[in-house]
């Protein structure tokens, strides 16, 4: 169980409105990822649900029963912060037992539940090492088992990804995803980073200045997002607005394409323009065209594509995958 | 990396060291010396530098006194029930500001700081009509109280200057794996601050040992510390070089090991914070 | 960043602390304020009365006060420059490398560790006796006419015996500040040409200028206190040469009972302290943002 409702939830420090005002409802076992840009208030309102702060108005219910005034240990909720937050003084072992002493259980049941962990997450061998002696990734994993051990109705996780190198954070996103099946249990994972969002969560929550800007799968939100803000920041590259003539034809105030669905063609097509970066990363090349008229344009191709800079391209968009956006943002179709 | 230094620029400032550093050391050095003097030897004329009688009878008179070794057991009582008290008072008022701060937490820090700076003088008269009506005057609980006090402030500033470099989150995680507050403080911000906690203690000990006003003025006889008994030869007595010396070298030499120890930590508590 | 329940705890730990040094500075600051108006002797109980400012009057217009003020800013001014002076030279030696650096370094700063009433009496007794001093046999030795420290130069010795105790403080903290110097900005300065000397007065003392602002704060607040080595030494003596305002207060109070005399003193002592106090509390609160 691990059901997490948020009603009118608001959150000052102060003066300073962190969080006007927020719904949302996050189901049982399922994986839920916050985004944003920086300083936007995911950790405020992760940190709401753990507890380690107080909301100022509104109620936080976990299956049904209201946790606002609960204590964080009290909620039966852990968390994995973005330092790993890891005891430096206690061994692996120690760290992994520490909620469970704090809980007052049996020496038995603690060594079976930290080994179980340790097992679960490849960490048997270190049972005995302070986390000064660990690798990155390893830290990684003992946070998590410190997470586990406590059988919480959901995970919090603080962009616990952040500190480690690329080739790592693949591997760990995949452990996590993978956990996330073992274990059946409700996830709120907090990131900026796209890629995390877009392959691990069940549903996405874009969050904009302390405001929902929408809930939904990572499909929906890539298909079809709501607004400009949310069709900015899903998708990578950037998807290419533009306003004018150009948007007015379809009868918008401004309008969308993703770089992904942009043809590209050296004979002809609907916009003109001079190809001037070109990045190739192999299995695709982007393209920054000056198109006349427009300014720059974003176009996915081909990995291998021969284009060089200065050379002259047309572009046409995908009519059916044009977004389109009214005066005050908002998409329409 | 450093460029090689030329041996003899090496040598040079070799001699200047040593030179200087024997000379700033030489009275500790010298009274060290003349401890393990007889009487005579100690005043003769030209003065004995190494090739005398060495002896260590001022030592054991020193020591069959039987008063010396009682003042010296006020200074341990006086100078640790100090600074462990002072401890207790300052570890959660250390966590409160740095892990819980508010806007007055800053004010609170300097106001603390500024009673350091209430010289002694100030409020001598009142503290002495107090401790004489209560009976405290002359002893080690008088003594101790009130050096808690008084090194109370540099506690709490040493402790929040090492506590504010502990990261906040692992509190918090310790919050979230449910230890309470006091669980949270005895196993996870005590254990990660020990080297702070230690260096602090060392440092009010060593400044509650030295400590020379509250000491001279209130206590006699009984609980007089090591600072109050010392001055005690400051009358004809002291004319007994070798005796004073024993005395002095006593007195001095754990406190020194102790300070050596802790040198760099000594900067940090002794400017609160403000170099380190 | 917390809880109200963590901010209600807070509050709660602090409490002790706050609560014990506020009635350790309050109460006694008010009987000393409330005794500088009565006159009230302790020789003569039951005598006590409302004396208005006239403690003021008296302890300000005694010469004795004056000759202490004198003396108390000659003493800290003396020890000041001696410390500081002599703590920049020697944080200079001891960052140069060296042959025995780090015993030469635990040599230097081992006088801050020995009590005051010890340093006063070994100094008096053994280096600066007129007579049987070490001090005493090197003039000799060098066919000089031997000086009676504490009868010729009372304050003067005083200020030697302080400064011993008070240069390695100064050293050490200057020292640490000094190693804490970016050697690149050095490094720079050396390539942009300057020689050691400007190297000294542009890059190293500005970046000590700080440390050496907390050296002469904290040690005036320490030094306007210095009591135990007048009483070892000279009691003040002769006449009231080496009477500093602290101890003239002292010997108000526990030698002629006069208490409210002692406390108008205490509460002039308090004043002056205070304006040492107030650049030194701005100087750390500014660090500690
Ligand atoms: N204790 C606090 N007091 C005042 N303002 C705060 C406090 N904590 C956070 N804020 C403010 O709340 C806003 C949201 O902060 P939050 O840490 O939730 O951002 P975030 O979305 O997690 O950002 P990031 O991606 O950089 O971690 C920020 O503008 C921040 O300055
Ligand atoms: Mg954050």
């Amino acid at each position: 169980m691990g059901e997490i409702r948020l009603e009118k939830v608001h959150k000052a420090f102060g003066t300073t409105v962190v969080i006007p005002e927020i719904d949302l409802e996050i189901a049982d076992n399922e994986f839920v990822v916050f985004v944003g840009p920086s300083g936007c208030g995911k950790s405020t309102l992760l940190r709401l649900i753990a507890g380690l702060e107080d909301t100022t108005s509104g109620r936080i219910l976990i299956d049904g029963e209201d946790m606002t005034a609960r204590a964080p240990a009290k909620r039966g909720l852990s968390m994995v912060f973005q330092s790993y937050a890891l005891y430096p003084h206690m061994s692996v072992y120690n760290n992994i037992a520490f909620p469970l002493k704090m809980a007052g259980a049996d020496k038995s049941v603690i060594e079976e539940k930290v080994r179980n962990a340790a097992r679960i997450l490849n960490l048997t061998d270190y049972l005995d090492r302070r986390p000064g002696q660990l690798s990155g990734g390893q830290r990684q994993r003992v946070a998590i088992g410190r997470a586990i051990v406590r059988e919480p109705k959901a995970f919090l996780f603080d962009e616990p990804l952040s500190n480690l190198d690329a080739a790592l954070r693949g591997a760990m996103r995949l452990e996590i995803s993978e956990l996330h099946h073992q274990l059946h249990t409700t996830m709120i994972y907090v990131t900026h980073d796209q890629i995390e969002a877009m392959t691990m969560a069940d549903k996405i929550v874009v969050l904009n200045a302390g405001r929902i800007e929408q809930v939904g799968s990572p499909l929906e939100l890539y298909r079809s997002p709501r607004n400009l803000f949310v069709a900015g920041f899903i998708g990578s590259p950037r998807m290419n607005f533009v306003q004018g003539p150009e948007a007015e034809k379809l009868g918008a105030a401004t309008i969308g394409v993703r770089p992904e669905h942009l043809e590209l063609s050296t004979g002809d097509g609907y916009w003109k323009g001079k190809v001037g970066v070109a990045e190739h990363l192999g299995s695709d090349t982007f393209l920054h065209v000056d198109v006349d008229g427009l300014g720059q344009v974003t176009a996915r191709a081909d990995g291998e594509i021969g284009l060089r800079h200065g050379e002259t391209v047309f572009l046409t968009p995908i009519r059916e995958r044009v977004h389109r956006f009214d005066d005050k943002g908002e998409a329409f179709s | 990396m450093a460029r090689s230094i030329p041996t003899r620029t090496r040598l040079g400032f070799t001699l200047v060291g040593w030179l200087v550093g024997l000379l700033i050391f030489f009275p500790i050095l010298w009274t060290v010396l003349t401890s393990f003097k007889s009487e005579g030897t100690a005043i003769a004329t030209p003065p004995q530098f190494l090739f005398f009688q060495w002896t260590a009878e001022n030592y054991a008179e020193v020591n069959s006194r039987s008063d010396y070794f009682k003042h010296f057991m006020n200074s341990v009582v006086i100078s640790v029930g100090s600074t462990l008290l002072g401890l207790l008072i300052a570890i959660p008022a250390a966590w409160a500001m740095a892990f819980a701060p508010t806007k007055r937490t800053k004010d609170v820090l300097l106001w603390m700081l500024s009673t350091k700076m209430l010289p002694a003088v100030g409020v001598l008269v009142p503290i002495y009509l107090l401790f004489r009506d209560t009976g405290l005057l002359d002893t080690r609980i008088g003594l101790t109280a009130v050096l808690t006090m008084s090194n109370l402030p540099i506690i709490v500033w040493m402790l929040y200057t090492y506590f504010r470099e502990i990261p906040g989150d692992i509190l918090e995680a310790a919050r979230m794996d449910g230890a309470s507050l006091a669980k949270e403080i005895v196993y996870v911000l005590t254990p990660m601050a020990v080297p702070g906690i230690a260096s602090t203690l060392l440092l009010n000990i060593i400044l509650a040992w030295n400590e020379a006003f509250w000491t001279l003025n209130l206590t006699a006889a009984k609980a007089a510390p090591l600072t109050a008994f010392i001055a005690s030869y400051s009358s004809p007595e002291g004319l007994f070089w070798a005796k004073l010396s024993a005395a002095s070298t006593l007195a001095i030499a754990p406190i020194l090991v102790l300070g050596w120890f802790s040198q760099r930590q000594l900067v940090r508590g002794l400017t609160f914070g403000a170099v380190k | 960043m917390a809880t109200l329940q963590t901010r209600a705890s807070a509050r709660l730990m602090m409490t002790p602390a706050v609560v014990l040094l506020l009635l350790w500075m309050a109460v006694p600051l008010a009987m000393t304020l409330y005794f500088s108006m009565l006159r009230y002797n302790l020789l003569m109980p039951g005598m006590e009365e409302w004396a208005g400012f006239l403690n003021y009057r008296f302890f300000l217009t005694d010469p004795a006060f004056f000759a202490g003020l004198l003396n108390t800013l000659l003493l800290v001014g003396g020890v000041l420059a001696i410390s500081v002076g002599g703590g920049i030279l020697m944080a200079l030696l001891l960052d140069q490398p060296f042959f025995g650096q780090g015993l030469v370094r635990l040599m230097v700063i081992a006088p801050f560790f020995v009590m005051p009433t010890v340093s006063a009496l070994v100094w008096k007794n053994m280096l600066m006796h007129p007579v049987n001093g070490l001090f005493a046999w090197l003039a000799r030795t060098f066919g000089l006419q031997p000086v009676d420290w504490f009868g010729q130069a009372p304050l003067f010795s005083i200020v030697m015996i302080v400064s011993w105790q008070w240069l390695p403080f100064a050293t050490l903290i200057l020292l640490t500040a000094l190693q804490s110097l970016d050697s690149e900005q050095k490094e720079a300065a050396e390539m942009d040409g300057a020689g050691a000397l400007s190297r000294f007065i542009y890059i190293v003392l500005p970046h000590m200028a700080r440390a050496i602002t907390v050296v002469v704060l904290i040690e005036t607040i320490f030094l306007l206190s210095v009591f135990a080595e007048i009483l070892v030494t000279t009691n003040g003596g002769p006449g009231v040469q080496t009477t500093t305002v602290t101890y003239l207060v002292y010997v108000q109070a526990l030698l002629q009972f006069d208490v409210g005399g002692a406390s108008a003193g205490g509460i002039v002592a308090v004043v002056l302290a205070n304006i040492v106090a107030i650049f030194l509390v701005r100087l750390i609160g500014k660090n500690l943002d």
